[in-house]
């Protein structure tokens, strides 16, 4: 029931993902973090099985690291996307990686990009895209309700309202949410919508689904 | 499809998982010279790795436009298309008992602005053909739109907007295809 949700605005992009880290009935833990920051101006959301995807984040995010050490400049979010995806490409008929990902980053001269990438390599710069059950729900929502160029608080307002439409309509959805943001300053965590565990709001307890 | 002195390739743009539509604007058709054409249907994955590059045993890469590129280093001119659609159904081959889940559509002008067109399965089974050539999950609609609309030695115009209304009835009947087409006519 892992969700990974993802939209372009004017010169930024948001990546959201629950925070929940399930196995079988038991939820481990509510606020695990599934939006890695890969440099300082990228961010890779990744669902699927958990081991694979801490391995596989952390491996695309030293690879980066390296050859920002190897070559003093860090490498496009094109070149980027297009590196993970030869590596899921790679694995793919020997040792898949069960990791869909939604890669965010910024470049000076491109601007604002995102890039769909699922668990068979398959690669596709988007606008707007979702992984998981919850993309049933926030697919349609977001073609209705994006636009091109939108603001900080319209985009981050598009992602509250996918993350309710999850929390209302989606069986056992997670509660628990963070929301990053890339734009020209850099990567970093935006906000987390929390309804349960140690963060959450004491109301919540008491309230409907926000 | 084929012209006079001409060819025109056709894809629909939809991104879909199963039922799911992921996006609207996804192109399969990639260029490998400015006279030859690859169409990819089948998996989108593989054609990317077909397209990009492709990992044997010994990890050397290859890639359709590398492969190409490198006989144009050493030939001094471009691949005729038959020559490409021979190195793809060979590289199709190599993976024959774990394939690339692709069928190509391979367009060109040869010697003398000889339009050629082939498609072949998922293995590299090549079939030539004088007039149109279709693959994809909408193929039987295609085959039976392009038999109706098509006429031979047809004209740039007339060959757009032939292609095009075979495209569109063929996947309007068809719930994976569709969301537009792009045509390249060369």
């Amino acid at each position: 029931m892992e969700c990974v949700l993802g939209v372009v605005g004017r010169d930024f992009a948001v990546v959201a993902a629950d925070t929940s880290a399930v196995q079988s009935i038991l939820v481990h833990k509510t606020d695990e973090d599934k939006v890695m920051v890969l440099d300082s101006h990228k961010l890779m959301g990744a669902s699927g099985e958990p081991g694979d995807r801490v391995q596989f984040t952390e491996f695309i995010q030293k690879n980066l690291h390296l050859y920002q050490f190897r070559n003093t400049i860090p490498l496009s979010t094109a070149a980027a996307a297009n590196f993970t995806r030869g590596e899921l490409a790679t694995a793919l008929r020997k040792n898949p990686y069960m990791v869909n990902i939604i890669l965010g980053g910024y470049d000076k001269d491109v601007g604002a990009s995102l890039y769909y990438i699922d668990y068979i390599a398959t690669l596709h710069k988007i606008d707007k895209g979702a992984f998981g059950y919850g993309s049933y729900f926030c697919l349609s929502l977001m073609d209705k309700l994006y636009h091109p160029d939108m603001t900080v608080e319209e985009a981050v307002d598009l992602v509250d309202k996918c993350i309710k439409e999850i929390r209302l309509r989606l069986v056992v959805a997670p509660q628990n949410f963070v929301i990053k943001i890339v734009d020209k300053d850099g990567a970093r965590e935006y906000a987390r919508r929390e309804l349960v565990g140690h963060n959450a709001p004491v109301e919540a307890a008491t309230t409907v689904a926000a | 499809m084929v012209g006079k002195n001409c060819f025109a390739i056709a894809s629909d743009r939809r991104l879909g998982v199963q039922l799911q539509t992921i996006a609207t604007d996804f192109q399969r058709v990639f260029k490998i010279h400015d006279k030859l054409y690859i169409g990819l249907s089948g998996l989108a994955t593989d054609a990317q790795t077909l397209w990009v590059f492709r990992i044997l045993d010994s990890f050397w890469y290859q890639r359709l436009v590398f492969r190409h590129k490198l006989y144009q280093l050493r030939e001094e001119r471009d691949m005729k298309p038959e020559t490409f659609a021979s190195l793809v159904s060979a590289l199709l081959y190599e993976k024959r008992f774990g394939p690339y889940f692709c069928q190509p559509v391979i367009a060109g002008l040869g010697d003398n602005d000889e339009p050629f067109i082939c498609t072949m399965d998922c293995i590299g089974a090549k079939e030539l053909a004088k007039d149109f050539v279709v693959s994809g999950t909408a193929s039987e609609s295609l085959y039976g739109a392009c038999e109706s609309m098509y006429k031979p030695n047809m004209e740039p115009e007339e060959l757009f907007e032939t292609i095009s209304q075979a495209l569109q009835a063929s996947v309007d009947r068809d719930c994976l295809s569709g969301w537009g087409g792009y045509v390249l006519i060369v």
